[in-house]
């Protein structure tokens, strides 16, 4: 099963790779990863979104814990949370194709933030499947690029990972 | 007053009480070293190889309840002692190795024996540290050894570049230290202390399965009082041999791929299991799903969350330190009117008894050949059971685990999880070293030997009178007995061709050299061996080339499904 799990980490040089180094080191799945600093500037914030059975979700918790430099880990799934990613994609849009993109745009709530004679930048931000679901309604042909950040998640209402 | 990187790192050292540093000097220590010839607290033993220096360190740590401490340099000094890390890691030792790094300004430009310290460990350390600025080293080292010795304990490296060593600024000791993010547990939760009592109560065919973590908790002494007040039957893993006294009649001897009979038999069919400081890990309980087919309740008490319900589901989980766990649950049961099910028991143990009656560990002696087994037997004898005992990697290995009756704890010195030849000798140095007057013997193979042989020069230097005691039967014997049992008996390069003549090998490094060729040379050689008290006698005992190690549960075989010795 996805799971979506978040963590607050010391922001400090090396920390990121030892997250990453236990989830390759043990096998575990990572479909995204996503780290920036928070308002408080020791500590790092990641998401991660895996997958596996219970028992293989329950050891990554632990081992996530286990780490010293993770101060707090939360696995998001287990209660109401919201995910967004951000996506930007560089579409070949020409002739008629400009209005097109331009509506697809417009439907999927997107913005274009660069033009070019022959090329829209599309920029949205949405859960992961919605973005999945652009990519899928415009012809893949036209895509030139696609750059995404991977989900950031947080817990619904009083749901707070804090210190 | 200020003092430089290096001065303080040996301060520090003091501070945390360090008798001895294991290690090797290099061009990236070289401040390091100056502050350890300005000072006479704290004494070095320089080694010949930097994994030795790791081992030694492990040994001390492992045969004490002390932090081990190793000093290394930068690039070949980190990756020769990668492998000792790997193995302290594994067995969960408490360990702090300082490295050097090339100076701070040169990370990360391919300099002259640079390696990323921290990324080449961070896999097999507890925790590291690259220090960046003197002003730091105080507070880190600090850190180093608290994480090193509490939790479940760990190896932690303190990689400090050559420059910062030799930075000067203001030494402080910081009296206490906290990491924000690091709170091990100490007392297991009092509910489920409760349960787990209930159900050691009500047990049929109850079971005590402990491991390593008793050892490094120190919890024999509430281990040993909880089998006995119980009167159930204990068996001990490989790292937990000792924490339970092997000789007492509930002990059922070790556990696992080449455990007793009724150890296995009893692990297997037992309907509640008390799991101590164990983790359940491939060669204890094969099998999983074989493990799994016996309907059973799991409690487990460990330190690591992370080892509870990894590889078997547990019913009662119990985070804590082992010993105050213990002591917790003892009070329970001491408080509680019920006793254990004393008409089932007898039946359990009546059982066990058949089982025991097989006698697994019986074997064939000889007039003619040395029996491995018959050497540990005598050696057993010979130090009346109150030897540290290191052991190297294979057949010596087990034969050591299984012959030799350990009632202590941190008496058994050996690489069960990582598996590393040429742990033996070093570690006996580290173990020498902490009990001058003990008498410690290093049980190896020849094929283990040769991996840190060079040590006996270490040994010359700071005249360690070791007791050697190798089993020497020209073949990688373990290897060759699976090759035997898996592999069409085709001996795929375990043959051990040109080796040396070991008795004048051991003269050469300045020691006493023994060969042993005959069984009834075997416990005189011991005796006359052990007699030297100042000397290390190198014993070279020439052994049954064909002998294997039984009992054998076959790698992803169920613990039942076991291969017995040739029936005597």
């Amino acid at each position: 099963m996805r799971h979506i799990i978040s963590l607050l980490m010391e922001n400090e040089a090396g920390a990121l790779s030892r997250v990453a180094g236990l989830f390759s080191a043990r096998g575990y799945n990572i479909e995204s990863l996503s780290v920036a600093p928070t308002e408080d500037a020791t500590l790092s914030r990641m998401t991660i979104v895996t997958s596996g059975s219970d028992e293989v979700i329950e050891q990554i918790n632990k081992q996530l814990n286990k780490l010293i430099e993770v101060v707090a880990v939360m696995d998001l799934s287990e209660g109401e949370h919201i995910e967004r990613e951000l996506m930007l994609v560089k579409v070949r849009a020409v002739g008629e194709m400009r209005e097109e993109m331009a509506r697809m745009t417009d439907i999927f709530h997107g913005r274009i933030i660069d033009v070019s004679d022959k090329t829209y930048t599309i920029e949205l931000t949405d859960t992961v499947s919605e973005l999945d679901s652009f990519l899928q309604a415009i012809d893949r042909s036209l895509i030139l690029e696609t750059v995404r950040t991977g989900a950031s998640g947080i817990g619904r209402g009083d749901r707070v990972l804090k210190l | 007053m200020e003092l430089t990187g290096a001065e303080i790192a040996i301060r520090c050292l003091q501070e945390e009480g360090v008798e001895y540093v294991f290690g090797y000097p290099g061009g990236a220590v070289l401040f390091i070293y100056d502050a350890l010839f300005n000072q006479d607290k704290i004494k070095h033993i320089l080694v010949r190889h930097e994994q030795a220096a790791v081992h030694a360190a492990d040994g001390y740590a492992r045969s004490t309840d002390r932090v081990g401490v190793a000093l290394v340099t930068s690039g070949p000094g980190v990756t020769n002692a990668v492998t000792g890390i790997a193995t302290a890691y594994m067995d969960s030792t408490p360990l702090v190795i300082i490295s050097g790094q090339v100076p701070t300004h040169a990370i990360g430009e391919d300099a002259f024996q640079e390696v990323d310290a921290v990324g080449i460990t961070r896999p097999c350390v507890k925790h590291n540290f690259l220090v960046k600025d003197a002003g730091e080293i105080a507070n880190i080292i600090k850190k180093a050894f608290y994480l090193a010795r509490s939790g479940r304990p760990g190896p932690v490296l303190v990689d400090i570049p050559k420059d910062v060593s030799n930075q000067k600024t203001e030494f402080h000791y910081p009296a206490t230290v906290s990491v924000r993010s690091y709170h091990p547990a100490q007392h297991g939760d009092a509910g489920q202390i409760k349960q787990a009592a209930q159900l050691l109560l009500g047990a049929r065919r109850p079971m005590v399965y402990a491991g390593g973590g008793v050892v490094l908790s120190g919890a024999s002494k509430q281990l040993t009082e909880l089998v006995r007040l119980l009167g159930f039957p204990c068996t001990n893993t490989l790292m937990g041999l000792g924490g339970y006294p092997a000789t007492d009649k509930q002990s059922l001897g070790m556990l696992g791929m080449h455990g007793t009979l009724e150890a296995n038999m009893a692990m297997q069919h037992c309907d509640v299991l008390l799991a101590v400081g164990a983790r359940f890990d491939d060669r204890v309980i094969g099998n999983v799903e074989h493990f799994n087919r016996e309907k059973r309740k799991v409690i487990h008490i460990d330190i690591d969350p992370s080892s509870i319900s990894k590889r078997v589901k547990v019913d009662v989980p119990i985070v804590g330190d082992v010993a105050h766990v213990l002591g917790d649950l003892l009070a329970v049961l001491h408080g509680s009117k019920q006793k254990s099910d004393a008409q089932s028991l007898a039946a359990w143990w009546a059982q066990i008894e058949e089982w025991r009656g097989k006698r697994c560990m019986g074997y064939k002696n000889s007039d003619e050949i040395i029996k491995p087994q018959f050497v540990i037997e005598k050696l057993y004898e010979v130090t009346a059971g109150d030897a540290f005992i290191t052991s190297d990697v294979g057949q010596h290995q087990m034969w050591t685990a299984q012959y030799y009756k350990f009632d202590q704890p941190r008496r058994w010195i050996n690489s069960g999880g990582l598996g590393t030849m040429g742990f033996g000798m070093p570690a006996a140095m580290g173990v020498q070293m902490a009990h001058p007057d003990a008498t410690v013997a290093c049980v190896t193979g020849e094929g283990s030997i040769q991996m840190n042989i060079q040590e006996l020069s270490t040994c010359k230097q700071f005249r360690l009178p070791l007791k050697i005691v190798m089993l020497n039967n020209r073949y990688l014997g373990m290897v060759r007995q699976w090759q035997e049992f898996f592999h069409g008996n085709r001996y795929s390069e375990s043959y051990m061709d040109a080796l040396p003549d070991f008795v004048r090998l051991t003269e050469a490094y300045g020691h006493v050299g023994m060969r042993i060729d005959k069984p009834s040379d075997v416990e005189p050689a011991l005796k006359e061996a052990f007699a030297r008290k100042h000397d290390l006698v190198f014993m070279d005992f020439r052994t049954d080339q064909t002998e294997n190690v039984f009992p054998m549960v076959p790698g992803g075989k169920g613990l039942s499904e076991v291969i017995l010795g040739e029936e005597l």
